[in-house]
């Protein structure tokens, strides 16, 4: 029962973080120079209208209740609206959040992929050509700006070769298509994976080489198990599942993950939308979206905890 | 006796190549963005009459839109990328060995606020935070240095924190402690000399991560601002010519490759030097 209580022990102090960057977030709408009520009101309307929408919404009150209000509204999923546009934030967020999702999850889950392959690769073959070369292009990959990468990927495949588009999600007018889609998608997903992959790679290859040199690879080698047995039956095992668990700490990349490549490609998600909200100084966007990334790295890292406990025997027996 | 810190630097620049490119590299790109002010052209000079012109004889690496030299443009762009590179990581080093060595030295209650502290601002997204926090700033050179300073000691705080645990119960510590030195004392001459080693890995690849962020605050026009001009934001303007003028891209990206690339390895080297045990194990 220990777990469980390990568990509740983790939840409750997330809490206070929670509760904290929430604070934050509302002080620093505060100090912004525009509120929520020059979102709704426009310059014909009388003062008694304005009280009228500040009454409405809770504004008269002082700022502690006004903190209230807000989180309260952000609790059932209301973020407020724009100060540019006018529009329901949580709307917009609703339209976009599937777009980076769409983009940012395969991209993880392929560079994973690729990490574990190139990482165990490398980890096995330490200081041989194999780990020369695949650590050399980490470290030249880590260097890589990712809006760089995009640029030459645009100008080789969608300017010189024409074979792809280079901005949005569809073709307009050709939204069902598939492989229009795909079209469109390959450059954006293929720029994140390579982002991604270089550190997930020094990671694996790191955790190989550890696990290479603990007793249970000795006793297997003892035995007579072979190279291949041992990396593949054992070794992968115990390099994996961390790697599993650290899935958590992925959560808020779903959200402001791909905030640069989409820039660069049109791509119709919410880092277009958050630096949009940056030039015009839209505050509450902004706020939104803060709140909302933070909160999903606070869930992430409770979330990655409970799993690596969950799936390693020898933390249970600890707590 | 030779000292067996340098020599280990010494062998792993030998046996290791790549790290001796890396220094030549850094050091060539120094010099260059020091004398940058030699160069035949002024890199505000715009030539109407040699507009977007592709590399040639007299523009080695072509002109941009308003017939600027485009490697003049570079070399320039690259003094304002170093500058604000080295900069910004001296005030979050100076800010991480702060906040690291009074939280590890003082433990207790400060110990727990302060990391705290440190977990919250690494719970927001640092591209979110960053950019947060710039439109606070007005956007320019200072700004960018400020916010990226500010914002990135978190890890360097840990890394010290950790270290400063260690060299606290060191007998030289407790010694210093029991004949009565104050506690700043003890910090700035006992603590910090012990975890300097530590410090000077990370600055290294502080300064990488540093030009890194500044090249994509500056690319989404939220870090230097014309006139003035950095790798980052000659990306920027060069996406826009991208069709016509490809060359612009190419040049500003792979020295940003090289250079942050170079910083890594530069860190990696003098890594052997803090920590011997790292190529011992290679014998």
């Amino acid at each position: 029962m220990s777990l469980k209580r390990y568990i509740l022990k983790r939840i409750v102090q997330a809490i206070p973080m929670l509760i904290i960057i929430s604070v934050l977030c509302f002080t620093l709408i505060q100090l912004a120079p525009y509120n929520a009520v020059d979102a709704m009101v426009t310059p014909r309307m009388s003062q008694a209208t304005v009280d009228l929408i500040k009454a409405k919404y809770g504004l008269d009150k002082p700022a502690y209740i006004q903190y209230f209000y807000w989180l309260g509204g952000i609790v059932h999923g209301q973020f407020g609206y724009s100060i540019i546009t006018h529009q329901s934030i949580s709307s917009e967020l609703v339209a976009r959040i599937p777009a980076t999702i769409v983009v940012a999850l395969p991209a993880y889950i392929c560079s994973v992929i690729l990490a574990i392959i190139f990482g165990l690769i490398a980890g096995a073959h330490k200081d041989k050509w194999q780990d020369k070369i695949i650590d050399g292009l980490c470290s030249v990959g880590i260097a890589i700006p990712s809006f760089w990468l995009a640029m030459i990927l645009i100008f080789i495949f969608g300017y010189k070769l024409m074979l792809l588009p280079i901005l949005g999600m569809h073709t307009i007018g050709n939204e069902s298509s598939n492989v229009d889609f795909l079209k469109h998608f390959i450059m954006p997903f293929t720029v994140l994976t390579l982002a991604f992959v270089p550190d997930q790679t020094r990671y694996v290859r790191s955790s190989t080489i550890g696990q290479l040199s603990r007793d249970y690879v000795m006793l297997q080698d003892a035995f007579g198990a072979s190279r291949f047995e041992i990396l593949f039956k054992h070794v992968l095992k115990n390099v994996v599942l961390p790697i599993i668990t650290k899935m958590g700490i992925a959560l808020p990349m779903l959200v402001t993950g791909a905030v640069i490549t989409e820039t660069v490609f049109g791509w119709p998600g919410v880092g277009p939308y958050f630096l949009t909200a940056i030039k015009g100084l839209d505050y509450p966007v902004i706020m939104a979206i803060l709140l909302l990334s933070s909160s999903l790295v606070i869930l992430g890292n409770l979330l990655s905890d409970i799993l690596y406990c969950l799936t390693d025997p020898r933390i249970k027996g600890m707590r | 006796m030779k000292n067996r810190r340098i020599e280990n630097v010494k062998r792993e620049i030998r046996y290791n190549k790549v790290s001796l490119f890396a220094i030549i590299f850094l050091l060539i790109i120094s010099l260059t963005s020091i004398f940058a002010f030699l160069l035949p052209y002024k890199p505000d000079a715009t030539d109407i009459g040699n507009m977007l012109q592709a590399p040639n004889l007299s523009h080695l690496f072509g002109t941009d839109e308003l017939g600027r030299d485009y490697l003049t443009r570079t070399l320039y762009g690259g003094r304002i990328s170093l500058i604000i590179g080295l900069l910004a990581m001296f005030i979050s080093t100076f800010i991480g060995v702060f906040i690291g060595t009074i939280s590890g030295y003082t433990g207790g209650k400060l110990d727990n606020v302060l990391m705290r502290m440190v977990d919250i601002i690494y719970s927001i997204p640092w591209l979110i935070l960053v950019t947060v926090i710039s439109i606070f700033l007005k956007p320019g050179f200072e700004a960018i240095i400020i916010v990226i300073g500010f914002f990135t000691w978190m890890e360097v705080a840990r890394l010290v924190r950790a270290e400063t645990l260690s060299v606290k119960e060191r007998e030289y510590v407790l010694y210093a402690v029991a004949t009565g030195e104050s506690s700043t004392r003890i910090i700035l001459k006992h603590i910090i000399p012990s975890v300097f080693p530590t410090i000077i890995v990370a600055a290294t690849t502080g300064i990488a991560n540093a030009i890194m962020t500044e090249s994509a605050l500056s690319f989404l026009g939220l870090g230097v601002q014309q006139p003035m001009s950095s790798w980052g934001s000659l990306l920027q303007n060069a996406q826009g010519n991208l069709q016509s003028a490809p060359y612009m891209a190419i040049l500003p990206g792979i020295f940003i490759v090289l250079t942050v690339f170079s910083f890594n390895k530069v860190g990696d080297v003098l890594r052997v030097f803090v920590e011997p045990q790292s190529s011992s194990d290679k014998e």
